[in-house]
């Protein structure tokens, strides 16, 4: 028995997909390819001049030691927030899924930052934590902790991190709970019963059951590391200081827009495009592998 | 309610002016914010009263790079404004775009309009004229890294206030008292490499790169690697170990803790000194930037940042001599010696400036000064003219990197700016290759 849908019409199918073809080619594969094309060439900033240099670009960037080193930071700082963020959502959403009483606000409190904006995010953080005005940087004084992220790469890092992992918490939290609730009492209740505790419980029944979450949030954290965090890190440190937090996409936009350097920008937004190919492609193949649906 | 009242107040304005349709409108893109946004529009608006042909429209673009990126791309989609401000880090990149923009010269010219660059004072003019001497782009903003200390907090320390460090030896003596006194914070500096490279270089008399600091030719390479350039970073990064020196940034981020009186000691642009004088609430001094004795020549004359305006190209004739029209009537002296003593920009005029000192400025409130003093100091030579490197947005940045990694401790000052020189030298190299005509 035939269960799809047929089309009669030749033409229907193509007009009804139209629209969102359109959409993908003229935002998505034109800019991809005009990024492509630039990267093989050399242009001034008013693009009066632009010649073919092939492979000049690629091999400029990756001679440069700070562009390599731009690889390193954005690892540390990808693994670092996809980590944080998501032990600490999967902590509160267990405790969220303990509480009787209160339950709803608690639940609310927590979902709160992810309608702040990445940039907002940025400044707030930043406020709080400035070398001279912050009120954490005050109380850090108090205790002999000299805090001055404009020069010392490490607390930068420390401060992108936390405030990029704080907004993106309340995302995690939310699947993680979800996740939670939908795993059945029954389960739980047998193990009880069998004599395991609340943390043999969550290891072998609660933590397996939720792999299916984990796999989804590793594969969105890490996409949002590596490109929405954008927002906190032009609000805060900008990329510095000296390169400490210039994670890849920071340095196309600042190559690219600042400098001008469109042929040096595009080779980088190539290899952006490639890493992030290859990323999906490994974490598909490997990753899901070992996930229980 | 607001937004409704505006739009039937614009739509109204729009019905019953017709005279505006028949004027040549010039847009103007500037980066200018607060009080100095008010200036621009003050200035436009007293130009716009002057005459009835012409129109100039000053619109904010954002902050310099990103006013230089849109007109960029304005340019590329074949709708560049008539004006476009751009700091002075952007002049070399603006200079080699042939197409792209109108040599003020020229334009001035062809409208058969009188133009002398002598009019102009040398340390401006010198910034934004090729090799033959023609004024490429309209000088309108500029000043230059001057030394501002709390008197308050010198008192406090037992030092004599009337007498600010006139050398880094003195200043490190000082800095010493003012730390023991229990100044939490000694001494901050907005722009780094504004101050403590190109215009520390400039004041020692000593080379920012080769080729006249770029002025003479695309192919100039870094020189502040000097012995002299490797003393004064490491000193700055002893004195940041020591406490003396607290690092704020790369932009003016400093200018702040001067004023709420968390710094003593500020080095930063003259034209900071309206905001330091609105907000500070202690008695403060304005004065020469502090030099090595033991460097010769020294203090030799410092060098301008801030801005000037271009002119963009592929516009009508008619349009053009609105913007003559403008030019000339921003290089007035009443405007130009307003402009000077309202914002701490230096004059670009000679009239301007002796006016200004005719009317007993200086005299009344001291300090204001310092700015033109320190630039004509001495004529200036082939290192202290000026500088023009090629995307200097990008080499900036990168020095600023390097020093960032020398003041933090994490690299000494010799392979930090040998690496500067050395990767600020690439980027100067594929300008060249993408500018050679």
């Amino acid at each position: 028995m035939e269960k799809r849908v047929v089309f009669r019409s030749r033409w229907l199918p193509y007009a009804l997909l139209a629209p969102q073809i359109v959409v993908t080619v003229v935002f998505f594969f034109w800019p991809a390819f005009q990024a492509a094309w630039f990267s093989f060439q050399l242009q001034d900033a008013f693009g009066l001049r632009s010649e073919f240099v092939g492979l000049a670009n690629f091999v400029h960037l990756f001679r440069d030691e700070y562009y390599l080193n731009s690889f390193k930071v954005t690892a540390v700082f990808s693994v670092l927030v996809a980590a944080t963020g998501i032990s600490v959502a999967l902590l509160l959403a267990t405790m969220a899924d303990r509480v009787l009483r209160g339950a709803l606000a608690y639940k609310t409190l927590l979902i709160w930052p992810y309608a702040v904006a990445p940039a907002v995010a940025g400044v707030l953080w930043g406020f709080l934590f400035a070398p001279s005005v912050g009120i954490v940087t005050y109380a850090l004084r108090q205790t002999g902790y000299e805090w001055n992220y404009v020069l010392n790469g490490d607390q930068a890092m420390v401060l992108v991190v936390l405030a990029s992992t704080w907004k993106q918490i309340s995302y995690n939290f939310l699947f993680f709970l979800a996740g939670l609730q939908s795993i059945p009492r029954s389960l739980i209740e047998a193990a009880a019963i069998d004599g395991a505790g609340p943390t043999r419980r969550f290891w072998t029944i609660v933590f397996p059951l939720l792999s299916p979450t984990t796999f989804f949030l590793l594969v969105v954290n890490i996409v949002y590391a590596f490109f929405e965090t954008f927002g906190v890190i032009d609000a805060t440190t900008q990329g510095g200081p000296g390169q400490a937090t210039q994670i890849l996409v920071y340095k196309v936009y600042h190559d690219g827009v600042k400098s001008a350097d469109l042929g040096g920008s595009s080779a980088q937004s190539v290899v952006l495009m490639a890493i992030v190919i290859a990323l999906t492609v490994a974490q598909f193949r490997f990753v899901e592998r070992k996930v229980q649906y | 309610m607001n937004a409704k009242k505006l739009a039937a107040a614009l739509a109204a304005a729009m019905l019953f002016s017709p005279a505006a349709q028949a004027q040549t409108e010039i847009q103007w893109w500037h980066s200018m914010t607060g009080a100095l946004g008010d200036k621009v529009n003050e200035i436009a608006n007293g130009f716009n009263a002057s005459q009835k042909e012409y129109k100039v429209v000053p619109v904010y673009k954002g902050a310099y790079p990103e006013s230089m990126t849109a007109a960029i791309a304005a340019f590329r989609a074949g709708n560049p404004p008539h004006i476009l401000q751009v700091f002075e880090v952007g002049t070399a990149t603006m200079m080699s775009a042939k197409g792209a923009i109108k040599p003020v010269y020229q334009m001035m010219k062809e409208a058969g309009q009188p133009f002398d660059t002598k009019n102009y004072l040398g340390p401006v003019a010198g910034y934004y004229t090729d090799s033959k001497g023609n004024m490429l782009s309209m000088p309108f903003n500029s000043s230059t890294p001057v030394f501002y200390i709390n008197k308050d907090a010198f008192k406090k320390a037992g030092l004599d206030a009337e007498k600010a460090p006139k050398t880094w030896k003195e200043f490190g003596m000082a800095a010493g008292k003012l730390k023991a006194s229990g100044q939490q914070c000694v001494y901050t500096t907005g722009w780094p490499s504004w101050v403590h490279i190109e215009n520390f270089s400039a004041w020692h008399n000593l080379p920012i790169g080769t080729r006249e600091n770029g002025i003479a030719g695309l192919n100039t390479e870094f020189k502040i690697n000097s012995p002299e350039h490797v003393k004064h970073i490491s000193m700055l990064a002893e004195f940041a170990k020591n406490g003396w020196f607290t690092y704020s940034g790369r932009r003016n981020e400093g200018e702040a803790r001067f004023f709420s009186g968390e710094c003593a000691m500020l080095t930063s642009s003259s034209a900071a000194q309206a905001n330091i004088r609105r907000n500070a609430k202690f008695d403060f001094s304005v004065n020469f930037l502090p030099y090595h004795d033991d460097i010769k020549g020294a203090p030799q004359n410092s060098i301008i940042g801030g801005a000037s305006l271009w002119v963009m190209s592929g516009k009508k004739p008619e349009e053009y001599k609105g913007v003559t029209r403008f030019f000339t009537y921003l290089s007035n002296t009443e405007l130009q010696a307003s402009w000077h003593q309202s914002t701490g920009y230096v004059p670009i005029t000679v009239a301007a400036f002796d006016a200004t000192k005719k009317s007993g400025f200086y005299e009344k409130n001291p300090g204001t000064d310092i700015a033109n003093r320190q630039l004509m100091n001495k004529p200036a030579t082939a290192n202290s003219k000026g500088l023009r490197f090629g995307n200097f947005v990008q080499g900036r940045e990168v020095i600023e990197e390097e020093l960032e990694g020398a003041f933090a401790g994490k690299k000494q000052a010799k392979p930090a700016l040998d690496d500067a020189v050395k990767r600020a030298n690439e980027i100067l190299r594929r300008f060249e290759a993408a500018n050679k005509s």
